[in-house]
């Protein structure tokens, strides 16, 4: 009996960590990066000037990383504009990171969206490797300390960019 | 003697061209080096160096940016692994949870080894003793048996 115990654990337990294992979504990319200080970038924008994210500090800011061949790039953009206009008078930033992407796609998508919130091409992908991005679309959601308190991976939504702002807005008053 | 001019020609035009461009070589097996060290962010079970992919060229062109400023091999690998994680290494280092990946198949077969010569001995040791024994048997059916045995011998 205690043999035929020791022999189903030792069947069982590999097996318990294979299922264990094929639960979990290869994709996911687990960010050390949520908590910590978002790293500094100066993007140059489409539009011509510049957006140097520790000049935002003080300010709650939304980095999208996004490309115009992304279709969930496509589902999320009605969301991002749209929470953009609703939050810019309270001081909220929104930044658009542009990468792996033709330039004129990109304006071209910035022009059918409508986009009306500062966009620039990340060409040598320095940017989206500072931030440990690995697929589009992915958004941060900047503290005013300048700490990433949120990232979220996929197209993003009108709640949970609701959610995030409003959380780090309350956080500490309304300075805007 | 002339075939080994020959050769010895033949070698030296192939390596000519390796002699200009030794820097270039070498930065270039050092960024490979790395690179293959390191899981592309967006493909499943490909090294950085190995993946075709934008993501991956990109993270290439960084290494060589920063070995050719002067970094080292080390300060990238760990900038890297700060932005994203220890996901990002194809060779889980030896401590902490992923210690685990590297003692298992050593505990596995350390394991399987003692097992084996335990049953190696113990088979060893109980044969003598269950091959067809005459132990405690009735001797009459024993002479019974050795009786008939001889009859059909010769039948």
């Amino acid at each position: 009996m205690k043999r035929l115990l020791l022999a189903a654990g030792l069947v069982l337990l590999p097996l318990a960590l294979l299922a264990f294992g094929l639960t979990r979504d290869p994709r996911v990319v687990p960010s050390p990066l949520v908590g910590n200080r978002a790293p500094d970038f100066t993007l140059q924008l489409f539009d011509g000037g510049q957006v140097k994210l520790a000049e935002l500090r003080g300010r709650v800011v939304v980095v999208n990383f996004w490309a115009s061949w992304c279709l969930a790039c496509r589902e999320e953009a009605e969301a991002l504009e749209g929470i953009w206009r609703r939050y810019r008078e309270r001081g909220v930033m929104f930044v658009g990171v542009n990468v792996q992407d033709k330039e004129s796609d990109a304006r071209a998508f910035i022009r059918e969206h409508g986009k009306t919130y500062p966009n620039g091409p990340d060409f040598t992908g320095n940017i989206s490797i500072a931030y440990g991005m690995y697929g589009v679309p992915e958004t941060f959601v900047v503290d005013r300390e300048g700490r990433i308190q949120h990232k979220h991976i996929g197209a993003v939504t009108r709640e949970i960019l609701e959610r995030e702002i409003e959380r780090l807005l309350g956080a500490r008053g309304d300075r805007a | 003697m002339r075939a080994f001019g020959g050769l010895l020609l033949v070698v030296l035009i192939a390596q000519a061209p390796g002699v200009g461009l030794g820097a270039e070589d070498a930065l270039e097996a050092e960024v490979r080096a790395l690179a293959g060290e390191l899981r592309c962010p967006v493909c499943q079970n490909l090294s950085v160096a190995d993946s075709p992919s934008e993501m991956a060229k990109q993270m290439r062109d960084l290494i060589r940016e920063r070995l050719r400023e002067g970094d080292r091999p080390e300060a990238i690998r760990a900038y890297l692994v700060e932005r994203y994680g220890e996901w990002i290494l194809l060779v889980p280092p030896a401590r902490g949870f992923s210690l685990l990946a590297w003692l298992v198949p050593f505990v596995g077969l350390g394991g399987g080894l003692a097992g084996a010569g335990l049953l190696l001995r113990r088979w060893v040791k109980r044969s003598p003793a269950t091959l067809p024994g005459v132990d405690g048997v009735d001797p009459t059916y024993l002479t019974r048996v050795r009786q008939e045995v001889e009859e059909r011998k010769w039948t």
